[in-house]
């Protein structure tokens, strides 16, 4: 099983649930969060006092898949969130170790 | 019958109607919850969207509490030492816990007319009670709930109600030199704008200012509290007036045009200075605006009023976005850059703008510079009387129970160290 997580810009969402149930993959988890990459923050300022936010919102959405989905759903998100500019954010592949359904204990691949 | 004399009505005592018009009261009861709606919720939404949220309670309960006790402390020994029936040029007295004041008793007007004296009594206790909340700009997210509260009543008694008596009422100094001040650009303005820098420098910086980022936690609220104080500044205007009459009416006017050339003015500046005109700078100009035309309210007319509001928003812009952070002094929400500058801007404006050669209502006789003057030297009292009672009273309230919070309220917010709140669960 593998983790993806994916921090996309925030009017991606949708597209990205989208392209990902398509594929058959019915869960996620979403947060909001904020970071920086190259994309630099804004410039506020306040009766003259400037404030650099170096941090920007980004969504971050965390889906377990069975190894073999696993490129295909990178492929897919990588896609879906693209707006070929600065800051459309990165995709990253972990190992799972275990997966657990809480109501009936099932785990591994039948978890998901 | 018992007459209080405001001002200019020593003479007229004698010839005062005894009986109250019921429609002046009408306007003065009405213009006197304006004024409250000006603390509560206006100036306690404004002070509290520019602070951050942790201290967002904290702001508003001191504001609030602070104008409550004014409340008390003006009814108990306020009016009789600002406006009471024996006076000197300084302070009055005479009328401890109103003892001089009745339903039947009158308070006289500008004109021949009288209005109930719990009106007036009323009216003038808002504003002792907005001005000592105005202080709490400088003071906020640091200052202990219970040394706001200590400071309020000593702050109100050395302070207030002295240069209220000198500037109002018959027999004060300022009043009997002639200086014009139609609704407090001295008594409130410049008064809690000095009180406000001295107490940021006694007090001293947030910690972490000013290279923490602190903005405002939510100018949507800022915004609210611009339009409560703007609408209620009617009440403070045109009140002043003590009468439904064409003054009051030349009052009101200005209370529009002169906030509106402010807020305008104000994000020409931001323009001109490189930025983009913003929602606080909006607010920031209305302010400006409505603290210059205070003292020229019906001393002025509608043209004069729009220059004096522009002039007020270039300056308080200077004052705020160029002066404060050359001299590193906290005042956290301006409240001398924005009400003792644009006071000291108004006052002074206000001998000039009186001209009749400018739409202002002087006489024939008026001559600008020896009136000019005489605002300066009104200026000048007020600035050394409130500087020096606030320096006292500040080390007064420092001696007996401190003035800050610890480090640790400080960081983790005053709502929660100081009151046992969060404001947004």
């Amino acid at each position: 099983m593998k983790l993806i997580i994916a921090i996309v810009k925030p009017f991606k969402q949708d597209d990205v649930r989208e392209a990902l149930s398509s594929l058959g993959i019915a869960g996620m988890t979403v947060s909001e969060v904020k970071g920086f990459g190259r994309q630099k923050g804004q410039t506020e300022v306040y009766r003259g006092a400037e404030y650099s936010t170096n941090m920007v919102p980004k969504i971050k959405i965390e889906v377990v898949c069975e190894d073999e989905v696993a490129p295909r759903a990178v492929e897919s998100i990588q896609q879906a969130a693209n707006t070929d500019s600065i800051g459309d954010g990165k995709i990253f592949v972990l190992d799972v170790g275990q997966a657990v359904r809480i109501r009936t204990g099932e785990t591994g691949d039948t978890a998901l | 019958m018992l007459t209080a004399v405001p001002a200019w009505a020593q003479e007229a005592a004698e010839a005062a109607a005894p009986v109250a018009n019921p429609g002046n009261n009408a306007w003065m009861m009405t213009a006197t919850i304006l004024v409250l709606m000006m603390i509560l919720p206006g100036l306690a939404l404004f002070y509290g969207g520019l602070t951050r949220s942790k201290n967002m309670l904290s702001t508003m309960t001191q504001i609030g509490s602070a104008a409550a006790l004014a409340m008390l402390v003006w009814v108990a020994w306020g009016y009789s030492t600002a406006f009471g029936p024996e006076g000197n040029a300084f302070y009055s007295w005479g009328s401890l816990f109103l003892s001089s004041v009745t339903s039947d008793s009158t308070a006289a007007t500008f004109s021949d007319e009288v209005i109930s004296e719990y009106v007036f009594v009323s009216f003038q206790m808002t504003f002792a009670a907005i001005t000592a909340a105005l202080v709490l700009g400088a003071t906020v997210e640091r200052m202990k709930f219970s040394a706001v509260m200590l400071f309020t009543v000593i702050w109100l008694t050395i302070v207030y109600f002295p240069i209220a008596h000198m500037v109002w009422a018959g027999g004060g100094l300022i009043f009997e030199w002639g200086a014009l001040d139609f609704a407090g650009g001295t008594v409130v303005h410049i008064n809690a704008g000095v009180s406000a820098l001295v107490a940021c420098f006694i007090l001293g910086k947030r910690n972490g200012y000013p290279k923490e980022p602190m903005p405002p936690h939510s100018l949507t609220l800022t915004m609210v509290g611009t339009g409560l104080l703007w609408v209620g500044w009617f009440g403070f205007n045109a009140g002043s007036e003590l009468e439904a009459d064409g003054t009051a009416g030349l009052a009101m006017i200005n209370t529009f045009v002169a906030t509106a050339a402010g807020a305008l003015m104000w994000m020409l500046v931001e323009k001109f200075a490189g930025h983009k005109p913003s929602a606080l700078g909006f607010c920031s100009g209305v302010i400006a605006g409505l603290v210059a035309v205070t003292p020229a309210a019906g001393n002025s007319g509608p043209l004069g009023a729009i220059v004096l509001g522009a002039v007020s928003s270039v300056i308080c812009f200077i004052a705020v976005a160029k002066i404060k952070p050359a001299f590193g002094y906290d005042d956290s929400l301006d409240a001398f850059g924005i009400h003792g500058v644009g006071g000291i801007v108004g006052a002074i404006g206000t001998g000039i703008v009186y001209s009749p050669a400018l739409g202002g209502p002087g006489g024939d006789d008026f001559v600008m510079s020896a009136q000019v003057w005489i605002q300066v030297k009104a200026v000048l009292v007020s600035i050394a009387w409130a500087g020096i009672g606030t320096a006292v009273a500040l080390f007064i309230v420092k001696m007996i129970i401190g003035l800050r919070v610890s480090e640790q309220v400080e960081r983790e917010g005053l709502d929660l160290g100081e009151h046992g709140e969060s404001a947004y669960n």
